[in-house]
């Protein structure tokens, strides 16, 4: 059952094929055999998901029918679910009790979803690999000893074990692509402001964006349809309307013009995930789209601005956690003073103070003007040079990862290593776009590989239909691992 | 750019971050590198270009000055390390 497709499983739910009640105990009693080696779940909400179920049947008896009633998915712990531990990855909030259910959850509830539980992350989400959570590392199906990929990595991780139908997870460095690329799935990070950040635990405000993982384009863009929308409560949410995102997955590719920026094939390219996605281009020019050559020079300034952004933005937003209203609070405060330092400084793990430090600096008297002022003005030119890009092309493709999965620990010792391994997908974080990651084969190793292709802003349609159809021409993203298969 | 200890327990005092005596130098080792990393920026040219605080260039919405939110004060306090009487409690701040 975890090989079909959301609308497979909606049909079979329909057809009374079988209920989500037992399509949940299917998830559940998975989640059980596996999940204790791959570590994707931070909790597992048993009761919950099957009160939900009984109540998504109820509902279906009644007549109703809507795609996503019944279908059992995981929520990365970054989104606030009431009445459930909503941890974010961290000591800090391992006894936080969420008071209130994020907008994201609240209208995947109201779509009828089923929800399991929710998956570990990175802490805070920060971090490329899953390996900094409070929770311990998440281990990659395709190959246990190597890494998922994050800060999604317990949602990717999930969805590529059949342990979930589909999954939520959150990017602001490309937290959703390089999990999704580095475990065979398919995930979106939307254009920034098309999905609620209300009651999603805030990381980098200007560069956070929630969005799903999934098995293929079509069940991303069901997801999508229900996840997107204007929100009173977050004030950085979009008036823009969402439009049918399945009834154009279908549409012809002709003349759509990808552009191929030179700056991402260079020599920071592993060369087997070059071939795989110089061929999976030349699958799109069969579809008939046609490449363009573009550049977008500012690309090598992406990485340095970024860990100068995100941090400071973190430093802001993370300076809550005080240990005076909630979560964490150290033992025997003398004084305040004591009780923030102590609380923050054993609350937190090693890479969240590295990045509020960084961003503390950055912030400073005397290092605003240098750092942080002119990494915005930075963040402008790379904006630019995607928009003169889009004058002449409609999407843009290029690789997620620089390589295919990694070993656990094998970056770990060295900060700046794997900040580099984000190249390729936090300029599109910067810009504010929407980009799409989607399996293009596989290495000498069987490990998987993904691509990406970023679109003009709201153009989240155009992204679906190219992915949806290259996946009805190709088989990738069908292939499982075979740890978490039965 | 290379930080030295007595910069680093500054930057912590500023975030509130205990920082022990073993730690500070890996903090120096570490912030260091990533501010090499950053170094990277010197080197652009923004003459002219502003700054870019939001991708969609919006300023900031207001809604009415109505009241939207319900007394919660329950579900509030059910997180807090330590309350009485509706307050939280913290350690003595006035002397």
């Amino acid at each position: 059952m975890q090989d079909k497709t959301l609308s497979e499983l909606s049909s079979g739910l329909q057809s009374g094929d079988f209920s989500s009640v037992e399509l949940t105990r299917h998830y559940l009693d998975r989640i059980k055999q596996f999940d204790a080696d791959l570590n994707s779940y931070i909790t597992v909400t048993e009761k919950l998901a099957l009160q939900e179920a009984e109540e998504a049947d109820r509902r279906r008896q009644t007549g109703e029918s809507s795609p996503l009633l019944g279908i059992p998915i995981a929520h990365k712990d970054i989104f606030c679910s009431e009445g459930v531990r909503t941890s974010c990855g961290s000591r800090m909030l391992d006894n936080f009790i969420a008071p209130y259910d994020a907008t994201v959850v609240e209208k995947l509830k109201a779509a009828g979803v089923v929800m399991l539980g929710k998956t570990n992350l990175d802490e805070f989400a920060m971090g490329s690999s899953n390996e900094t959570s409070w929770y311990g590392p998440v281990k990659n199906p395709w190959d246990t000893q190597r890494v998922p990929g994050g800060s999604s990595g317990g949602s990717a991780a999930a969805v590529a074990a059949g342990l979930c139908a589909a999954a939520t997870g959150t990017d602001t460095g490309g937290s959703i692509r390089q999990p999704a690329a580095l475990c065979n799935l398919t995930g979106l990070k939307p254009t920034y402001g098309r999905v609620s950040r209300w009651g999603m635990i805030a990381y980098a405000s200007s560069l956070d964006q929630g969005g799903p993982l999934a098995r293929c384009a079509e069940d991303v863009a069901m997801l999508l349809q229900a996840m997107a929308g204007f929100d009173e409560r977050d004030s950085t949410s979009a008036e823009q309307a969402v439009p049918d995102y399945l009834a154009t997955l279908n549409n012809d590719l002709d003349g759509v013009k990808i552009g191929i920026p030179k700056e991402y094939f260079g020599d920071g390219l592993n060369p087997e995930v070059k071939q795989a996605i110089q061929q999976a281009l030349s699958e799109y020019t069969r579809l008939g789209a046609e490449t363009v050559e573009i550049s977008l020079p500012n690309t090598g300034l992406a990485v340095s601005t970024y860990y100068v952004l995100a941090p400071a933005e973190a430093s802001a937003n993370l300076s809550r956690y005080d240990g005076v209203r909630y979560g964490y609070r150290c033992e025997h405060p003398v004084d305040l003073e004591d009780l923030y330092k102590r609380t923050r400084g054993e609350g937190f793990g090693a890479e969240v103070k590295r990045r509020i430090m960084i961003g503390t600096y950055v912030l400073s008297a005397g290092y605003y003007d240098a750092y942080y002022l002119k990494a915005q003005r930075i963040r402008h030119l790379i904006a630019d040079d995607f928009n003169k890009a889009f004058e002449q092309v409609d999407v843009i493709a290029g690789p997620v990862n620089p390589t295919t999965a990694f070993k656990l620990g094998e970056k770990t010792d060295d900060p700046v290593q794997m900040y580099l391994g984000d190249v390729y997908t936090l300029p599109i974080n910067l810009a504010g776009l929407p980009a799409i990651a989607h399996p293009a084969g596989f290495d000498s190793n069987g490990l998987p590989i993904g691509m990406q292709l970023i679109g003009n802003y709201w153009s989240e349609p155009t992204l679906l239909n190219l992915v949806h159809r290259y996946q009805q021409q190709t088989d990738w993203h069908w292939r499982s691992p075979d740890s978490g298969q039965n | 750019m290379s930080l030295d200890s007595e910069e680093v327990r500054k930057i912590a005092h500023l975030a509130r971050l205990a920082v022990s005596d073993d730690e500070v130098n890996g903090y120096v080792d570490d912030l260091s590198s990533i501010l090499g990393l950053v170094e990277k920026m010197n080197a652009a040219d923004v003459e002219g270009i502003s700054p870019m605080a939001h991708p969609l260039n919006m300023s900031q919405r207001l809604r009415s000055d109505v009241v939207i939110e319900s007394n919660q004060v329950e579900q509030l306090l059910a997180n807090a390390p330590a309350s009485e009487k509706q307050l939280f409690l913290v350690p003595k701040v006035i002397e």
